[in-house]
Formats: C-alpha cells, sequence, structure tokens
C-alpha cells in the first residue's frame, strides 16, 4: 500500500524540457475538475510539447477521457461541472472570461471513440464546417479544401469517385477517417482523439495509428487509449492518470522500459487495471 | 500490430546498424593479424587503443532492440529478427575484444625476433575472417544455406589450431629463447579459433531468425 500512498502524494513535475526541446503547445497547471459535487480530476499539470503525439492511458474511470475534454472546454456543455487551474494553448488561458469558445473548439478539434459523420455526403460533411467558419473564398477553394482534408487523413483514393454518396455507406475505419478529415479541414492546430481505433477492427486500426504518426509533422495530437500497446506504438510522450491524478508523464519509450512511479510499472506491465 | 510502415523504417535502421558493426569487426580483425605478420607496431597500437566505436554500437544496438520489443509488440519473424540481433550483438562485441587481443598478443610477440614465417596463422585469419563475413552476409540475405557454410567451415579453423599448436611446440622444445613468443602465436590462434566460434553462433542465430529451428549444440 505504500507505493501507492507515495504515487498518490507525489505531484510529478511535467518535463522541465519538453520531449525533443518542442515548444510547449498546451501548458496545464492545477487543474482541478468536478461534475457536481463529485471530484474527478486533481491538480493536474502537464505540458504538451507541440507536433508530438501525447498519449494518456489509464484503467477505466481515471479521468483521462474528462481531462482529454477540458482541453476544448467540451465539459461545458455537461450542466454542474466546475474547473479551477489554467489551461494555456500558445500561452492564454482558455478558461479566462471572453475566449470565443466555439473558435476553441475549431482550433482544438476533437474525434470520438464512435464515429459520427453526418447524415450528408461525404462531400458535405467536410464542406459544412468550411462553410460554416466562411473559410472558403470560393467554389473552387471549398472543393480544393475538401480535397486536401481527405488526402491528409488519407482516405481520398477511396472517396474521390463517390463524394456524392452518403457517409453512412462508408466503413467503421472509413467514417472514422472521414471524422478526422472534418476535424482537419478547418485547419485546427491541435488534435484531440478520444479512443479513436477502439470500435475498429485491427487493420483499420493500424491505418488509424500510422495516419496519426503522420499528421504529427502538421498538428499537436492528444491521443486518450485504454489500450496500452497503442500508446507504446503511436506517442512520443505519455502520461498515466489513477484515480483522477496524474502520477507520471514521460517520454514514451521510458514509461515503457523503465518508469519511475512503482505504480506506473504495475499498470504497464498488467498487474491491475 | 507491427505492420506499420515506421516500424519497418526502425527494423531496417536496427539492421543496418548492426551490419556497420559487423564490417568494422571485420576490419578490426584484419588489421590485427596484418599488424601482427608486417611486424607493424603502429597498426597494433592503433587496433590496441580503437576498442571503444565496437562498444559504441554494442550500447547503441541493445537499446534499439529495447525499445523496438517495447514499443512495438513483434510477432513473428520480426520477433526472431530482433532476438537475433541482440545476440549478433554480443558475439560481434566479443569478436571486437578478440582483435583487441590479438594485437596484444602481437604487441608482446614483436619485442622478440620472428620464431618463424607465419603462415598458419595467416590462413586461419583468412577462414575466421571469411566465416564472419559469410555469417553477416547470411544475415542479410536470411540465407541459411550459407549460414550452415560457416557452421561447416569450423572444423578447418579448428584442426589449423591444433597444427599451429604442434609445429610451435617443436620450436619451444628446441629453443628455449623461443618459448615467449611461441606462446603469444598460440594464444593468437586461439582468439583466431575464438573468433571463427563467433562466426558460427550468428550462423545460427541466422538459421533460427529466418526458420525458426534452434540449431545449437547439435554436430554440425
Amino acid at each position: 500500500m505504500s507505493s501507492l500512498a507515495t504515487a498518490l502524494q507525489a505531484r510529478p513535475e511535467p518535463p522541465a524540457v519538453d520531449a525533443a526541446g518542442r515548444p510547449c503547445k498546451i501548458a496545464v497547471k492545477d487543474l482541478t475538475f468536478h461534475y457536481g459535487a463529485k471530484q474527478a480530476l486533481e491538480n493536474i499539470s502537464i505540458d504538451i510539447p507541440a507536433n508530438l503525439v501525447t498519449a494518456f492511458i489509464g484503467p477505466s474511470g481515471c479521468g483521462k477521457s474528462t481531462f482529454l475534454r477540458t482541453l476544448n472546454r467540451m465539459n461545458d456543455i455537461i450542466a454542474g461541472t466546475r474547473v479551477s487551474g489554467s489551461v494555456q494553448i500558445d500561452g492564454k488561458d482558455i478558461y479566462t472570461g471572453g475566449v470565443d469558445v466555439v473558435g476553441l473548439r475549431r482550433r482544438v478539434g476533437m474525434v470520438f471513440q464512435k464515429s459520427n459523420p453526418f447524415p450528408k455526403s461525404i462531400f458535405e460533411n467536410i464542406a459544412y464546417g468550411v462553410r460554416l467558419n466562411g473559410l472558403a473564398k470560393s467554389r473552387a477553394d471549398l472543393h480544393g479544401r475538401v480535397e486536401e482534408s481527405l488526402k491528409q487523413a488519407a482516405i481520398w483514393d477511396e472517396v474521390k469517385d463517390r463524394l456524392q454518396e452518403s457517409a453512412l455507406a462508408l466503413s467503421g475505419g472509413q467514417q472514422q477517417r472521414l471524422c478526422i478529415a472534418r476535424a482537419l479541414a478547418v485547419k485546427p492546430d491541435v488534435l484531440l482523439m478520444d479512443e479513436p481505433a477502439s470500435a475498429l477492427d485491427p487493420i483499420a486500426t493500424q491505418r488509424i495509428e500510422e495516419l496519426i504518426y503522420q499528421l504529427k509533422a502538421t498538428f499537436t495530437i492528444v491521443i486518450v487509449t485504454h489500450n496500452m500497446q497503442q500508446a507504446a506504438r503511436v506517442s512520443d510522450l505519455t502520461a498515466f492518470f489513477w484515480l483522477g491524478r496524474l502520477v507520471e508523464v514521460g517520454p514514451t519509450d521510458k514509461i515503457f522500459t523503465n518508469p519511475a512511479e512503482k505504480l506506473t510499472e504495475d499498470y504497464v506491465t498488467g498487474r491491475f487495471g | 500490430m507491427t505492420g506499420v510502415p515506421h516500424f519497418q523504417e526502425e527494423l531496417d535502421q536496427l539492421k543496418a546498424r548492426l551490419l556497420e558493426m559487423g564490417g568494422l569487426a571485420e576490419d578490426r580483425v584484419r588489421s590485427a593479424v596484418k599488424a601482427l605478420v608486417d611486424r607493424d607496431l603502429a597498426l597494433v597500437e592503433q587496433v590496441i587503443g580503437g576498442d571503444a566505436p565496437i562498444n559504441q554500437f554494442h550500447i547503441e544496438i541493445d537499446s534499439r532492440c529495447v525499445k523496438l520489443l517495447a514499443l512495438h509488440q513483434p510477432m513473428a519473424v520480426d520477433l526472431r529478427v530482433i532476438l537475433s540481433a541482440v545476440k549478433i550483438n554480443t558475439d560481434l562485441e566479443r569478436v571486437g575484444d578478440l582483435a583487441v587481443n590479438v594485437a596484444e598478443a602481437a604487441l608482446r610477440y614483436l619485442e622478440h625476433p620472428p620464431v618463424k614465417e607465419l603462415i598458419d596463422i595467416p590462413r586461419m585469419a583468412d577462414i575466421a575472417h571469411g566465416m564472419l563475413r559469410d555469417a553477416l552476409d547470411a544475415f542479410v540475405r536470411r540465407d541459411t544455406l550459407l549460414a550452415q557454410q560457416v557452421l561447416d567451415a569450423d572444423d578447418a579453423l579448428d584442426a589449423l589450431k591444433t597444427q599451429v599448436f604442434r609445429e610451435l611446440l617443436t620450436y619451444m622444445l628446441q629453443d628455449p629463447h623461443t618459448i615467449e613468443p611461441s606462446l603469444d602465436l598460440i594464444l593468437v590462434s586461439r582468439h583466431l579459433e575464438r573468433i571463427g566460434d563467433h562466426a558460427t553462433n550468428i550462423a545460427e542465430d541466422v538459421i533460427f531468425m529466418v526458420s525458426a529451428r534452434d540449431v545449437r549444440h547439435h554436430a554440425h
């Protein structure tokens, strides 16, 4: 029990220098979160580097998805939630008054476990957000953006000849890549992904993972996954959450070969969770 | 899930670095024997003092293997490649050490007039060097037939070692002044025979890697 108690008391420092010396994209300090009376997150501090993949791992109910949603204020839409602490993106706290939350969610896009394409055509799924945000200057520009996003999400070749067909006719893996394309179309800086592949078969999962690996050159990616092996394969930095606390964060290869905390080691070796 | 392209790149890099290390080990053995045969003191000193690069490879390759295993959970042939790489790494580092041992023996030998014209030792060196080169080629080409040839060449090396000993024994019996240098030549022949053993280890690892057959400890 003592290692548990020690882990609970220890507050790990966020990495002093970001992985590979990258600038910090999202700086979280002392974030605490409540659903009504129930505390879900306690004093989370972490620096998320730009243009890298950061993975959040931990057992069910540890708060990783809740924490992910604080990064673009998606929890605001749930009644009775309270946040304290700060989340700075590019140096600006997103929880101060006067922040344009809709604009925030464009810049910090999100992809969910269950893909949720609009019941529209493939083309319209992408075009909708672009039009709504006034991001296309002309019809040609709009088509160009749609094509670019579908290419970025590695799905263009599969859908280019059927853009007017319904998105709902696509396979699960294709729908998920379409949702990624949709998020990318509005030119975010950050992509938050909440278990993006857990509803997919192994081949589709592999394609998503390879896509994430390619996307990090352009975007900052944060991914929540209950699949440790996925975090190991795909991320540069891994953060381990447990009972609402951040137990340890570090370079992925360190977390999976020689973690600093016993609790982390117990989790990654499958001794619990 | 190990089909992802970036895993494949990292695996290819591992193999490339291992081959570089192998090339370096081959060079060191060559240089050590050349220094002995040519009575080249400068080259001897160079071999003795130049062990650091191989040792750095040794550390780097193990580190790459640990990372690949931890982060990618490789299966089947990929798993066997990485396990073989760990083992071949160890054998190559030992070959590097043995090259230094040969050079150290050469250093002592060169303090004396030559005992005889060196014929069998260069022959042993050629065989050992050839075995090492073939074992590494077999690794690259995944060639179990070539690996088997390496295993078959070991007997010739052992026979030469015995021949070297017998011949030098006659010199030592005739003239006690030749005892010290003769012992160093005998040591060199033992080191070369050990290098051949490491080449056979690599060949066995290649056979395991390609065919999943463990041929160690069998009569070849």
